[in-house]
């Protein structure tokens, strides 16, 4: 079981990882971030079965933390739409990223 | 004193600087909510002198705790000498951040409570991130430090340029978080912890799982380079630096890095010496790749705060040669050279705060011309901040270089030494241009020759800032020494694994 699991998070990972890196809307992108840290959460769950009981305690601390991102980012993400009109990151150009 | 952590006063002993700061955070944004005046000048240079005189609290709990031991490594947050040394930097670091910062508050309108708060609890994270020994600690003090600084960057609501390098640091901040807790999840699979000690014992014992250890650390690997900015993860750091207010860039470029450089050393020298064969090459060639490419790309940038944010990648690389060292004698010069960084990158961007005049204006090399001779005082601060960024003898950045290298040497790291002195002298080019631009060009006809009021806490900071780099460029010895007391005991590298370096 638990080389399956740790190859099904390791590929949420991957997910998560292409969509930032292919997908320009900043609301895409952070939810695929989002994506990467459920996959962690995943790898945690999986591990603790073997390893001991603190993976599952960290899975906590993980929730908890996106939380308080994912406020933070969505609050970014408006103040940047009310300048620009669009969450499209190619259209953020003042900087040259 | 003797903590063992037995009672639960032990703890809050042992925090006692956070904890100090968590409580001075809370009470700064709720001065700013509940002030009688409306917000202005005065406020906000009320806030910030409360807010130094905070840190000073710390900072004397932070010289109390010398006096304190505690009892085995078994803590999650260290006590020793190098957390402790570690606090004094990051410490410093915001006394001056929030120094250089009241009058870019008052003319830009920003909400100083806010800006404070959010200053003062980025650097409890980390403080926790330096001193953390599991790696599930280091991932909250990180964390904690960066949603704070996430909203720092795009604190100017009124400026795109701010929000879009707030969107950017957060993107890519996340996205590297991502990383690092992926590479926590694989260490923890294959070591069975996430403490550090206990990862070193796992690894050394050969009870690792070694497919997923070297995943897991070259993951971590990956997650602390984009922290303090290494080539190649370094592509969000222009950017960012250049479109964040400029004394959140300051802060940005130094206690960011110097948190973020810290955990690295820690978790990397106390956490996988073992494993030095999996990961010390990688980490040669990023060290490389970012002296030349940082040096190389600074030399051509227009704008000053550019090419300091340029020049802050190329100081990252300088310290990745410490990591890669992974001994004692590097650690130390990490120290050192992480208080001189502090020192001369605030120096150099308080008078980017002035010229800059107000708002983010007159950022371009150009306007610099003739400055030296206009305002000579200011022109001298500057003139010793880029030389100490430099590495002008005589200067803390000097000494800094020479403990790096001395550590490198011992690694018997010849070609990195070589590189690290060779990019140095490059970057004399361009640091030495803007000094050159200030003293002995003449200013344009047309270019505003009103003298800069320089405010008295902005005066306070830049003071100290120069004061001190010539001092431990002068007489680094008592520094150096507390540098090294406080690393002893605590890299577990051994000579053994030392020379492996080609």
């Amino acid at each position: 079981m638990l080389v399956e699991s740790l190859v099904v998070s390791g590929m949420i990972f991957v997910i998560g990882t292409l969509g930032v890196i292919v997908r320009r809307n900043a609301i895409v992108m952070f939810l695929c971030i989002e994506l990467q840290l459920n996959a962690v959460n995943l790898t945690f769950v999986a591990l603790s079965r073997y390893v001991g009981i603190e993976g599952q305690v960290f899975v906590f601390f993980v929730m908890t933390v996106a939380a308080a991102e994912a406020a933070v980012g969505l609050a970014i993400i408006i103040s940047i739409f009310r300048h620009y009109e669009t969450v499209d990151v190619d259209k953020f150009n003042l900087l040259k990223w | 004193m003797e903590l063992d952590f037995s009672h639960q006063a032990h703890f809050i002993v042992a925090l006692a600087p956070e904890i100090i700061l968590s409580v001075l955070g809370i009470v700064i944004l709720l001065m700013g909510v509940s002030s009688r005046r409306p917000e202005g000048a005065e406020t906000s240079a009320d806030l910030g002198w409360i807010s130094v005189l905070g840190i000073l609290a710390a900072a004397l709990a932070n010289g109390w705790l010398y006096s304190v031991t505690e009892v085995g490594t078994h803590s999650m947050i260290a006590l020793d000498g190098f957390a402790l040394f570690s606090n004094w930097i990051i410490l410093a670091g915001a006394a001056l951040g929030i120094l250089i910062s009241q009058s870019y508050i008052d003319r830009q309108g920003l909400q100083a409570a806010e800006f404070y708060g959010l200053l003062i609890y980025s650097t409890v994270g980390l403080m926790i991130m330096a001193a953390a020994r599991d790696l599930m600690v280091i991932f909250l003090g990180l964390e904690i430090m960066s949603v704070a600084v996430y909203v720092l960057a795009a604190i100017n609501r009124r400026d795109r340029k701010s929000a879009e390098a707030g969107l950017k640091y957060f993107l890519l901040g996340a996205f590297s978080t991502g990383f690092f807790l992926y590479g926590i999840a694989l260490v923890y699979g294959a070591t069975g912890s996430t403490h550090v000690s206990a990862i070193a014992e796992s690894i050394a014992g050969g009870t690792a799982h070694s497919a997923l250890l070297v995943f897991g650390i070259a993951l971590l690997a990956v997650g602390f380079s984009f922290k303090v900015s290494a080539v190649p993860f370094h592509m969000w750091t222009p950017d960012v630096y250049e479109g964040a207010p400029t004394p959140v860039t300051a802060l940005m470029s130094v206690t960011v890095k110097a948190g973020a450089f810290l955990a690295f050393l820690r978790v990397f020298s106390v956490g996988f010496p073992d494993a030095y064969e999996s990961w010390w090459a990688v980490l040669w060639w990023m060290a490389v790749l970012t002296m030349v490419v940082a040096n190389l790309v600074a030399t051509v940038q227009v704008s000053v705060k550019r090419m300091l944010a340029y020049s802050g990648i190329a100081h990252a690389g300088y310290l990745m040669v410490a990591i890669v060292a992974a001994n004692e004698t590097a650690a130390a010069g990490l120290l050192f050279y992480l208080l001189t960084y502090t020192l001369m990158n605030i120096g150099a961007f308080g008078i980017v705060i002035l010229v800059s005049g107000q708002g983010e204006e007159r950022l371009e090399i150009e306007e610099y011309a003739g400055f030296g001779w206009r305002q000579p005082v200011l022109g001298v601060v500057f003139t010793v901040s880029l030389l100490s960024l430099a590495g002008f003898p005589g200067t803390g950045g000097f000494m800094g270089k020479v403990f790096l290298l001395q550590g490198a040497i011992e690694a018997n790291l010849v070609y990195l030494s070589a590189i690290l002195v060779l990019t140095t002298v490059a970057s004399y080019w361009y640091y030495l241009r803007v000094a050159w631009y200030m003293w002995m060009k003449d200013a344009p006809r047309e270019a505003s020759t009103q003298s800069i009021e320089v405010p008295i806490a902005m005066r306070l900071a830049l003071v100290i800032c120069v004061v001190l780099i010539v001092y431990l460029g002068v007489f680094p010895g008592a520094s150096m020494e507390l540098a090294r007391s406080s690393v002893e005991g605590m890299s577990g590298v051994g000579p053994g694994l030392i020379g492996l370096a080609p």
